[in-house]
């Protein structure tokens, strides 16, 4: 007797779907080739001009690691220079399915992020966020690979004492200005902790926080005028660097020397067009791209024809730290071989990068999820382009100061 | 030092003018057709970008920008006024609310579209100088913007005091019921407003835009600005606007120099905060 095959019940089809629906994910997991990332950066509000130059970094990225054998795709996503968006958007990020997040150039905006990332335990990977708190609260599912305040103070002071040394400047008074954000006040704690003990051969009269935000910067640079320091010492962000040396000039205040042991703002595309010939001779204290490495060229290669109104030399500091993040995500996920929160976070710790963007060794992750071993260059502003002039090995030019008077430039 | 203090003063005065005009336009349209306007920082930073653009396409100074900014502005109020705002008159506080703010937010998210998050700043061969009179160091965009804040402020003041559209527009403020009996055309007059608090709206911004770099997150605190000045100096009050703009700009400065910079603000509010006490009606309003 033939036995006819039996009609599968009702109740069988309907749990025989839905396990297939609930599985859908699991496999679609298993089979993804690309990581998906979600990087959120500052692109609107008062970060804007920073956050779109670490943008135009992220956009390059897939194309660049494709040719390294990575491959990655991104969610792009702009926290409006906001807390409250930044930690909102990562949320519905990971709800839509984001594997890693990448940000935000904001030491606040992170910090939100931070608590949402280890709440759902995805990894984070930070591009820019100085402020120390980030590796220091014990967060399992986050690293950065970026100096902390402190770091940045540290090699920024060490680099201005040479610089004085190399030009042989006498100074001898600075005073510090900075924003009253996270990271300006991270910044301020490092400068109050380090400078001390630093050696260096000025001394600081007056420490001066200002609102990144205001309108103006006139009184602030009348409290500076009125200790007449030899160099002023900034913490800024784009917008507000333009203002602080434009009343400088206004008020006809001539430092020796304007010096950043480590901020945006003196370096930006757009500080360069809204001051001219007056954005020269600034100094900066950053980590800075590599421009012998492979790459780094690969980078500025793809830069080009991607963003013909904007100069790779200008950008690389954002686009070369954004990259890098994106490379540390990807590189892990290829390791890892899956997009799983643990086993990606366990490969992005045990990151070991000798190939990579910016100058510096290998990127590894100390216990904390820090990169401790990031230098960082002296650069300075000539003809309205970054040019590193310390250390000596990396150096394209000698630093000129103390710097020329404002009158008859260019 | 007197000298430091009498700069600081200068500078924040000079500021604070500015400030006046720009919430002038706030103060005169709610003085007149109560409508309290949540856009008025988009509208500020639309006029910012006006201006940049005849600079940018046309060489046009800002200063000299001003006049053709008002007028367009001018004709963007009356024509806001008659389609947009004319059927909310009477209407809920709360769904005037949501209309003026759905317009900020569609002007200031066109402007991101458009000129992208990114300050523009205007590059005046003039942008850096400054006058030396005696101790005093005057910032010259400073002083020219402040100057022609009040003539316009003046000539808005001479519009309404001594013309006799401008009379009817202030009947309208003092008792709308006896005006629309007397057969002034309502509706004309409010559309009327509403244009001359946007070319007021138009002017500062066109000044504003020597001295700040234009950028759209800037709206959300104009706006802010705008109604602590006309809430100190008094809602409604022509010259209350001006006084609000100076004191504010003063405060501020003399805050920033004697404590901490970053806490000029908090000196504003307090301001604020002070006036609401003992002068709820501010320092020129009238009590309603």
């Amino acid at each position: 007797m033939l036995k006819t095959a039996a009609h599968p019940h009702r109740r069988q089809v309907l749990a025989g779907t839905a396990a297939a629906v609930l599985a859908v994910p699991a496999i679609v997991r298993a089979q993804a080739s690309a990581l998906k990332i979600a990087v959120l950066l500052p692109r609107s509000g008062y970060l804007a001009p920073s956050g779109q130059s670490c943008h135009r970094g992220a956009l390059i990225a897939p194309q660049v690691l494709a040719q390294f054998g990575h491959r990655v795709e991104l969610i792009h996503i702009d926290t409006e220079s906001s807390v409250d968006v930044a930690r909102n958007q990562t949320e519905r990020a990971i709800n839509e399915g984001a594997r890693c997040v990448v940000g935000a150039f904001d030491s606040a905006a992170t910090l939100a992020m931070a608590q949402v990332c280890e709440q759902r335990q995805v990894p984070l990977v930070v591009n820019i966020a100085g402020a120390p708190q980030l590796t220091e609260q014990g967060l399992k599912f986050l690293v950065r690979n970026f100096p902390t305040g402190g770091q940045l103070v540290v090699n920024g002071l060490k680099l201005i004492k040479d610089v004085l040394a190399a030009t042989k400047l006498a100074s001898k008074t600075a005073v510090f200005i900075h924003a009253n954000d996270t990271f300006g006040t991270a910044q301020r704690a490092g400068m109050d902790r380090i400078f001390p003990g630093a050696g260096m051969p000025f001394s600081l009269v007056d420490s001066i926080a200002y609102d990144p935000t205001a309108q103006d910067l006139s009184v602030e640079v009348t409290k500076i005028k009125a200790r007449n320091p030899d160099i002023v010492l900034v913490v800024t962000r784009a917008g507000d660097a333009i203002k602080l040396v434009r009343d400088m000039v206004r008020q006809r205040f001539e430092p020796q020397a304007i010096m950043s042991p480590g901020s945006p703002g003196l370096y930006d595309e757009e500080f360069y067009q809204a001051l001219g010939p007056l954005a020269d001779y600034h100094l900066c204290s950053l980590p800075w791209a590599d421009p012998t490495a492979q790459m780094s060229q690969a980078l500025e290669a793809a830069f080009k024809p991607a963003h013909p109104n904007f100069r790779f030399v200008v950008d690389s500091f954002n686009a070369g730290f954004t990259f890098e993040a994106l490379l540390v995500a990807a590189d892990a996920f290829k390791r890892a071989g899956a997009a799983d929160g643990a086993p990606l976070m366990q490969a992005v710790r045990e990151t070991n990068l000798k190939d990579h963007v910016m100058i510096g060794p290998p990127i590894r992750f100390d216990e904390k999820g820090q990169n401790p071993g990031i230098p960082s260059a002296c650069v300075q502003n000539r003809n309205r382009t970054p040019v590193v002039v310390l250390p000596p090995e990396v150096a394209t030019m000698a630093a000129v100061l103390p710097q020329p008077p404002w009158q008859g430039r260019g | 030092m007197s000298s430091l203090i009498l700069n600081v003063v200068v500078q924040g005065g000079l500021t604070g003018l500015v400030y006046g005009l720009m919430a002038l336009g706030l103060s005169v349209i709610f003085g007149v057709v109560r409508v309290v306007n949540f856009a008025h920082g988009e509208l500020v930073v639309l006029a910012m970008y006006a201006a940049f653009e005849l600079w940018r396409s046309f060489g046009l100074d800002p200063l000299v920008g001003t006049l053709p900014v008002a007028v367009v502005f001018f004709g963007l109020g009356y024509l806001l006024q008659t389609t947009l705002i004319n059927p909310f008159i009477g209407r809920a506080e709360h769904e005037q609310f949501i209309l003026l703010v759905g317009l900020g937010m569609v002007i200031v998210n066109g402007l991101l579209m458009i000129f992208r998050p990114d300050a523009r700043p205007i590059n005046l061969a003039y942008g850096f100088d400054s006058y030396e009179v005696g101790p005093l160091l005057i910032y010259k965009v400073n002083l020219l913007a402040g100057a022609a804040a009040v003539v316009v402020a003046a000539a808005l003041f001479v519009f309404f005091r001594w013309t006799a559209t401008g009379t009817a527009i202030r009947a309208c403020a003092d008792n709308l019921t006896g005006a629309a009996v007397v057969g002034l055309n309502v509706r004309r007059l409010y559309a009327l407003t509403f244009g001359i608090g946007l070319a007021c709206v138009g002017a500062a911004g066109a000044l504003m835009v020597t001295i700040v770099e234009v950028r759209p997150a800037l709206a959300p605190s104009f706006t802010l600005l705008a109604f602590i000045i006309v809430i100190i100096g008094g809602l409604g009050s022509m010259g209350g606007a001006l006084l609000g703009g100076v004191l504010i700009g003063v405060s501020e400065a003399l805050a920033g120099f004697f404590f901490e910079p970053s806490m000029k603000s908090m000196f504003s509010f307090g301001l604020l905060i002070l006036v609401l006490v003992l002068r709820p009606q501010g320092l020129l309003g009238r009590r309603a």
